[in-house]
């Protein structure tokens, strides 16, 4: 069938510049560019570019530019390119239409909706440069009340398992299969360095990345992919994965071809089948239900580490988030609809679930309201950009922060979306050796603990600024936050009051 | 010699009746029995060595979850989720069981004399020399083997009258691997879409052999008059069932 795509992306070659090196057609790994032997010239045929950047970035002459294709349809704001383009697909091939990252629509960014306070004149702002600034912060299950022994000073009150971490930004379940080993040994890597936690993903954990145990949180999902009792003991936290923000309420398929000899032994399936994800985990049906695989695991780890439980935010999280804490789930993962993954339908991804700022602020303030805000820590996910987002975050309610989509882009991601297609480019989502390679984990991790300083830095400028010397101290404090451009319901959902106000 | 030691678990929470458990396995104890048990679930989870348990009673769900090579009979009957993800052991039930048995699991033996619930090994695999097997004596709800991505299922169908059908439905649904065996009726309606029919070949006469010995030898029954039978065998028709389903 003749195919009525057009070219998304149109290469520009300076020929000025070209040298002729064949670096963009070493780097391509979509086969955009080619050796013209008869003309001795490399050109391009761009209907395969997806505009990932990397022959741009490595190009040593800077002869190349992608460009959107100019190509103009008769405009039509219903009718758009990508509406058309979409259709066209599914009528050449009659399949779902697959994706990778998160939404990229054009919903409400709640982050840039809110500013932050900062003091003047009534109370001194604080220099982090001269004085110390604590970014620390404890995850877990915190008890009601505390009581001391008067005679030693010591606690006398049992805690929980807690997990500290000295900066509350943690890297968010990215699974070996999804993304290559290099990935992971790099997040891994950074995780330990800065004193925070990587996630494995669904997944399960590559016998040369046990070494980063302590500073891992494993996952247990619907595949219940290398869950095994050597597994949970290695982890900081076991983390049971109900749903994440791109996909929420649909399971997974890892194709058979990235299902290869060290992703089947990690995963601990036959190599070259279909690594299916339930929709469902098929012994959580209820609350009551996810009360029982929680306290399995704590069983099964002897109730030394904190279980977390992750959903995708969707319309009734402050509900569902309420019984999660009841069911004993000692933190819980929030993940909003910008949540991004290695393949998602993109019908799902771009019209399921709801914004994290919203479902953060209504998680905090019902868990507050019914007393159990203090049984388990709140982490959010889906879509932060920078440390701004994170304060915000903080405000909001959230104990800490998962990073995916930042920690990717630190590596080199420029966000072409084409993670389900396992070509990579820059060699992140893809378990091609070849690919995989252009990942080097000491780089990776100097540039993820690099990303990880820079926001710490910001932060504690940002409390400074706002008179405050400890994270804690903006932890849900919505009143260092002022709305701007929302409505009235925004506001109240958010629980922040209109700036001016 | 090996050192049997016994608990009452009678009104003790399951919390603490696992913490005898494990203190005594700790201890080196080779063979607990569990007395009284009534609804106490996770028993047998986490153990850092492998042990014997028998238990008396009714254990509670989740009996044997991510277990790692014990054993453990039940004098009775076991509730949901009996040998939750479990990477290796046995566990042989002298009456019936509930939904989700051996859910997910990688490897070890689940013998159970009467009948299961719903979604028996759902998600079974299989991995090197690990293949999960389950051996029912009795019948099956609905989705048996659902999911299932390695790993031997067998439906003995003893407790069926003669000429009466297996009455479950969806048989095999999303199978992408392993192998299940059939004794008693059943339509081509009840079975999922992923799954063909074959008759029995030398190798497969050679494990269900091995296994209905194993679980006559737990039941009191004849396995030769077990075998003497028409079995059918059921197998994942695609390897990928959902691979065609995207465009890219």
């Amino acid at each position: 069938m003749k195919s009525y795509l057009e070219p998304k992306f149109i290469i520009q070659r300076d020929q000025e510049r070209c040298i002729q090196c064949k670096v963009c057609i070493t780097q391509c790994s979509v086969d955009t560019h080619y050796y013209d032997t008869e003309d001795d010239e490399v050109k391009s045929y761009p209907d395969t570019c997806v505009g990932c950047q990397r022959c741009v970035v490595f190009c040593p002459t800077q002869a190349l530019t992608v460009k959107k294709n100019p190509n103009e349809y008769r405009e039509n704001y219903n009718w758009s390119p990508e509406v058309i383009e979409d259709i066209t697909k599914q009528a050449e091939t009659g399949g779902i239409l697959l994706t990778g990252m998160g939404n990229d629509r054009d919903y409400p960014i709640y982050w840039d909706h809110l500013l932050l306070n900062a003091s003047q004149v009534t109370n001194p702002s604080i220099d982090p440069l001269r004085e110390p600034m604590e970014l620390a912060t404890y995850l877990g299950r915190k008890p009601d009340r505390v009581e001391i022994d008067p005679d030693t000073l010591s606690l006398k009150t049992k805690l929980d398992p807690l997990v500290k971490l000295d900066i509350p930004i943690m890297f968010a379940a990215m699974s070996y299969g999804a993304v290559s080993i290099n990935v992971q040994e790099s997040l891994a890597r950074a995780a330990t360095e800065m004193g925070t936690l990587w996630d494995t993903g669904e997944g399960g954990l590559h016998s040369k990345l046990y070494k980063y145990g302590s500073h891992t949180v494993v996952q247990v999902a619907s595949g219940r992919f290398g869950v095994h009792p050597d597994y949970l003991n290695a982890a900081r936290v076991v983390e049971i994965k109900i749903g994440q923000g791109a996909k929420p309420g649909i399971g997974g398929h890892l194709p058979g071809e990235k299902v290869s000899d060290q992703v089947s032994l990690t995963r601990m399936i036959p190599q070259g089948t279909d690594a299916l994800s339930p929709a469902p985990q098929h012994d959580i049906y209820s609350i009551e239900d996810l009360a029982q695989l929680i306290y399995a695991l704590k069983e099964a780890t002897n109730y030394t580490k904190p279980i977390s439980v992750k959903i995708a935010a969707v319309h009734n999280s402050a509900a569902i988030a309420s019984g999660m804490v009841r069911a004993g789930a000692d933190i819980i993962v929030l993940d909003g609809f910008r949540g991004a993954t290695g393949a998602t339908p993109k019908i799902i991804r771009n019209n399921v679930g709801i914004p994290i700022e919203l479902a953060l602020a209504s998680v905090d303030n019902r868990l507050r309201q019914e007393g159990l805000r203090n049984q388990a820590s709140i982490v959010i996910s889906g879509g932060i950009r920078n440390s701004g987002d994170v304060a915000k975050a903080i405000a909001l309610g959230a104990d800490a922060i998962y990073i995916g989509t930042a920690a990717l882009v630190a590596l080199g991601c420029h966000l072409c979306q084409q993670c389900h297609t396992g070509k990579c480019s820059w060699g992140i989502c893809t378990t091609d050796p070849t690919l995989t390679k252009r990942i080097n984990p000491d780089i990776g991790a100097r540039r993820l603990a690099n990303l990880l300083h820079s926001w710490s830095l910001e932060l504690k400028d940002m409390l400074g600024g706002m008179g405050i010397n400890a994270i804690e101290s903006l932890r849900g404090n919505r009143l260092h936050l002022r709305g701007v451009g929302l409505t009235d319901t925004e506001l109240r959902i958010l629980g922040v009051r209109m700036a001016g106000e | 010699m090996a050192k049997v030691a016994k608990i009452d678990a009678s009104g003790i929470y399951y919390r603490e009746l696992n913490q005898q458990i494990r203190r005594l396995a700790t201890e080196g104890a080779q063979q607990i029995e569990l007395h009284n048990v009534c609804g106490q679930r996770y028993i047998g989870t986490n153990l850092d060595r492998p042990v014997e348990i028998e238990i008396f009673g009714t254990p509670g769900n989740d009996l044997g979850a991510f277990m790692n090579g014990s054993e453990i009979t039940v004098n009775g009957n076991a509730q949901d989720g009996c040998g939750n993800t479990m990477n290796e052991g046995k566990i042989v039930i002298q009456g019936h069981a509930g939904d989700i048995i051996g859910s997910s699991a990688r490897g070890g033996k689940i013998f159970i004399k009467g009948s299961v619930s719903y979604r028996t090994g759902i998600h079974m695999k299989e991995y090197q020399n690990k293949q999960p097997a389950i051996v029912i004596g009795g019948t099956t709800q609905d989705f048996v083997g659902e999911y299932m991505a390695g790993g031997i299922l067998v439906l003995l169908g003893l407790n069926l009258n003669g000429g009466e059908n297996h009455k479950a439905c969806f048989i095999g649904t999303g199978m992408h691997g392993g192998v299940i065996y059939i004794r008693g009726g059943i339509e081509d309606y009840q079975l999922g879409k992923e799954v063909g029919i074959a008759e029995l070949a030398e190798n497969d006469h050679q494990i269900l052999h091995q296994l209905v010995s194993e679980f006559s030898s737990y039941f009191g029954y004849n396995a030769e008059l077990i075998l003497n039978h028409r079995f059918i065998k059921l197998f994942p028709r695609y390897l990928r069932p959902y691979g065609r389903l995207y465009a890219y």
